[in-house]
């Protein structure tokens, strides 16, 4: 087996009297790319935001690494080596492309306020910058790079939350439907591109998805999740073929069912 | 010892039912606009500035009651239509802003119409006379305004709780976006917000001001700010909760205005502390303890964020 | 290719203020010093830096604090109390047996300490209020900004801030100038050494806001659970911007006491904060450059341009209505409810001189060295 980078064990959350996330246990091994996925309101973003911190569970347990990090601030997480991008687009607005990628990099500073202020830091910062014009130029957005991140098209701004997301370089790279609102061929070129920068940035992938080529185009297992609770698990292939998901799908929106 | 801090408790708690007069507006604001108005306090005060100026021009004194409140509640209909309203979907911190603008201008207005001096409030007969209750001599106007406030919390809370525009106010406070798709009239229900609002301020105005005779272009910021604190204390957007929270601070303040000499007699300090210096900055204190121990106020519901 | 390589435009806006500087240097030596354009100058650059630490705070980490008065205070009573020359002190402190405090440090040593020690209670203030979010963090700095007024005129601490009595006879700008043995002025500094020591502060804040920290701030006020999520640790970085924007709201406090000459906790009321928050407003809130310009701006109306609304005017005969006392406040306000509604964006939005440069540059092609 290879090794063991992200364990999910037990996790519930509940919001009052609702469950959102009942018993959730996952594995992810390193260099994997796993989706999860399950009907809306399934629970899906509520069980992302636990494994970046922005919730703390009511119960259970998130091992990244060996180390456990259930209950740790999102800055803690990320800084340890999970990265995330948002469904609902969360760039900084204020800023370029550049600038935002290059933000991405703060965390692994070693300056402090004051070496930053006097530029005591130059050979730092220029580092910072070069590996930034790098970042960028590995993902295709250098012709943006002084662009103002919330002019950018679409998909343009999708990308550069994974961008982003690189340039705090992660271990485990969490994408929160990446592919929403793309065309299928935007889409295609998107699982071409997370599976490249799976393997550039020696990553492993987890994430959330609607699009459902994409999913069994490039995860090597799937959890699927339905009113919080795990209905099934496998490969693309035991996924699509098991009747607990077909239900849970046909259910609820059959547009989006399993071919 | 009872002799020594009645007097302090009884100017407490008429200060702290003119307080909470004042308080309501701003909950009330609040909890329909998520808005710190910070004008409030000076719209108390410019119905202050038109009642002294309008008993000097002779208009006498029975009409200049209703006439006050009316215009006050006119100013703060103008106020609303005029400085918030056009901000209503810009970010929070834009219509705050508007509201210090709003504040300054009012300020600046009346230092401008008086030139900088104290008017004398004219003296209301009957409110302004002295009585004296349990040994304490006090004005009318300090006993009887714990009940005209607690009848006008009554009324209100019935307004709000038993009738059509009530109810919208009710809704609006708890949803905005949704209350506005279910056809209520949102424009009409914030304008009634702040004439009530303002309409109580102008009442507490003239209880406030015929207690201490002089208005100056500065006196509607510290009573604000402490009316707001007050419904910040009760818990914002919980009008008993303001009233509560008024009363607290109403009280406090005047209790430590005559600490010293309460603690003197009591034996409990041999000389002069100076304590009184921190009857406005308690108030503060208060608010900074409540924020950290319990941000929502006494009253206050917990909103959870959407994430 | 790096671009963060000083482009032109930064070289110009340089040389820009460089030339101010030396522009206010020729004049102080020539115009005579009771001119009205010494005055505006050493107060707006006191206001400039207070305005830019402000922005610090409200515009670039989006912190809506309402302290800055109370940091103020801080700052001028720390620097008063400790470069009154001792042979004064008996004078200032009269009603305390000349006060406790009897050494007399160096103006800059005392306005380092008046900034260091604003920082300091920032930090304090900020473990409970920095986690309150908006209007409610507005207010709680507000009230601190009461408390810190109330306790320095608190009479038990009289012998170390004379209660409520004001400082004074501490060292003014005046005594910034060089004057030969017989008591007249050699070479004047009272209004540039003002406008450096602003200058330098300010600078510090911008090379802060182009630093790493300063794009986590930006960040953090574009988005907060964003920048959350990308390693940015909040409370710490809310609380670094909170000290050092009181530091230098800190020391702003020690040169209005110098530009006043005397101290008195009273006046730093809630109305201060709101004017500066006014300013900054005006100047556009995220812009150094709008904040400075307005500051300069602010005074110089409220000092010196609009002072004839404030009195009767003659046109020939015609008596022009309105004009007295106040009135140039009422035309102020006016404007300021103008912007705020009509100009959100203030004088400069969110831009700097710099970028103005190279939009000017790009408009004039060939026109500019690139």
């Amino acid at each position: 087996m290879s090794e063991n980078v992200l364990h999910i064990e037990h996790l519930t959350m509940r919001f009052g009297g609702v469950v959102a996330v009942n018993n959730l246990s996952m594995d992810i091994n390193r260099g994997e790319i796993v989706a999860l996925i399950g009907p809306n309101g399934a629970g899906k973003t509520t069980a992302f935001n636990m494994v970046t911190g922005v919730y703390t569970p009511t119960e259970g347990k998130i091992v990244l690494a060996g180390q456990d990090i259930t209950g740790h601030r999102p800055d803690e997480i990320t800084k340890l080596g999970i990265a995330r991008t948002f469904q609902n687009i969360r760039l900084f607005g204020s800023m370029t492309v550049f600038d935002n990628v290059l933000t991405a990099r703060h965390l692994r500073r070693t300056s402090n306020f004051l070496t930053a202020t006097f530029r005591l830091n130059a050979a730092e910062e220029r580092k910072m910058r070069q590996e930034t014009e790098a970042l960028l130029k590995e993902v295709g957005l250098s012709e943006f790079r002084d662009e103002m991140a919330t002019s950018l098209p679409y998909g343009k701004q999708r990308l550069l939350e994974i961008a982003r997301a690189l340039s705090t370089q992660p271990k485990v790279l969490l994408l929160d439907e990446p592919a929403a609102g793309m065309n299928p061929q935007e889409t295609e070129e998107l699982g071409a591109f997370i599976k490249q920068i799976k393997d550039k940035f020696d990553l492993t992938v987890f994430l959330i998805e609607h699009h459902m080529n994409l999913v069994m185009g490039i995860s090597d297992r799937i959890y699927v999740i339905d009113f919080g609770k795990q209905i099934a698990q496998g490969t693309p292939a035991e996924v699509q073929n098991n009747p607990a998901v077909i239900a849970a799908y046909l259910g609820v929106d059959e547009d989006e069912g399993v071919q | 010892m009872w002799n020594t801090v009645f007097p302090y408790l009884l100017s407490g708690i008429s200060v702290g039912g003119q307080y909470a007069l004042i308080a309501i507006g701003y909950t009330m604001v609040y909890g329909i606009l998520r808005l710190i108005n910070f004008a409030h306090g000076d719209v108390f005060m410019v119905a202050g500035i038109i009642m002294v100026y309008m008993a000097a021009s002779g208009v006498p004194l029975w009409l200049c009651i209703p006439l006050v409140l009316v215009l006050t509640a006119l100013i703060g209909f103008v106020i609303e239509r005029v400085a918030y309203k056009p901000l209503r979907s810009a970010p929070r911190m834009s219509a705050m802003i508007s509201a210090i603008g709003v504040s300054y201008t009012l300020q600046n207005l009346v230092l401008y119409v008086t030139g900088g001096l104290n008017q004398i409030y004219p003296t209301i007969p009957w409110i302004s006379d002295s009585v004296t209750i349990f040994g304490a001599t006090t004005k009318m106007v300090t006993v009887i305004t714990p009940f005209l406030t607690l009848i006008l919390v009554v009324a209100l809370v019935q307004l709000i709780n038993h009738t059509k525009i009530g109810m919208a106010m009710r809704a609006v406070s708890r949803d905005f976006e949704t209350s506005q798709l279910m056809g209520i009239k949102i424009n009409q229900v914030i304008s009634t917000t702040f004439v009530i609002g303002t309409f109580l301020a102008g009442v507490a105005s003239i209880l406030y001001f015929t207690n201490y005779t002089t208005v100056i272009q500065t006196s509607g910021a510290m009573p604000g700010l402490k009316a707001f604190v007050a419904a910040v204390f009760g818990g914002i957007g919980s009008i008993p909760g303001a009233v509560v929270g008024a009363f607290i601070i109403g009280i406090a303040e005047n209790i430590i205005k005559g600490l010293d000499i309460i603690l003197f007699k009591a034996g409990v300090i041999s000389g002069p502390m100076g304590l009184a210096t921190f009857s406005d900055a308690f108030t503060f204190a208060l608010l900074i303890i409540i924020l950290a121990v319990k941000p929502t106020g006494l009253f206050g519901e917990k909103i959870t964020d959407k994430v | 290719m790096n671009k963060k390589k000083i482009d032109s435009a930064t070289i110009i806006s340089a040389v820009i203020v460089l030339a101010l500087f030396v522009a206010v240097f020729i004049a102080e030596q020539i115009i005579p010093a009771t001119s009205m354009l010494f005055t505006v100058i050493k107060k707006g650059a006191t206001y400039a830096l207070v305005a830019v630490s402000m922005n610090l705070l409200n515009g670039f980490t989006g912190i809506f604090s309402l302290g800055q008065a109370g940091f103020m205070l801080i700052g001028a009573y720390v620097y008063g109390i400790f470069t009154i020359p001792v042979a004064a002190r008996a004078d200032v402190y009269q009603y305390y047996n000349g006060g406790l405090v009897q050494f007399t440090m160096p103006v800059f040593l005392a306005m380092l300490c008046a900034g260091l020690a604003a920082a300091f209670l920032a930090f304090l203030i900020g473990l409970p209020v920095l986690r309150l979010k908006s209007d409610y963090l507005a207010i709680a700095t507000l009230g601190f900004a009461e408390i810190i007024r109330a306790l320095f005129q608190w009479d038990k601490l009289g012998p170390v801030t004379n209660g409520s009595n004001m400082l004074r006879l501490f060292p003014n700008f005046n005594d910034f100038n060089i004057k030969n043995a017989d008591g007249t002025v050699a070479v004047y500094f009272s209004t540039l050494v003002p406008l450096l020591i602003a200058g330098v502060c300010i600078g510090v804040i911008i090379m802060l806001i182009n630093s790493t920290y300063g794009r986590a701030l930006m960040a953090m006020r574009d988005d907060e659970i964003a920048a959350e999520a990308m390693g940015i640790r909040l409370a710490s970085h809310k609380r670094l911007a909170f000290c050092i924007s009181s530091f230098f709201a800190g020391v702003g406090g020690a040169m209005l006491a110098m530009y006043q000459t005397t101290v008195q906790a009273k006046s730093f009321t809630t109305a201060m904060t709101y004017e500066i928050l006014l300013i900054v407003v005006i100047g556009g809130i995220g812009s150094v450059t709008g904040s400075c310009l307005s500051s300069f701006l602010f005074v110089a109306c409220s000092e010196w341009w609009l002072r004839f609304l404030d009195q009767k005017q003659m046109i020939g005969n015609f008596e022009v209505p309105l004009l007295r006392n106040g009135f140039r406040l009422v035309v102020f306000s006016i404007i300021i409810m103008i912007v705020v509604l009509f100009f959100r964006q203030g004088i400069m939005g969110n831009k700097e001189l710099p970028d103005l440069i190279r939009q000017l540059q790009g408009k004039n092609k060939g026109g500019a060295d690139k």
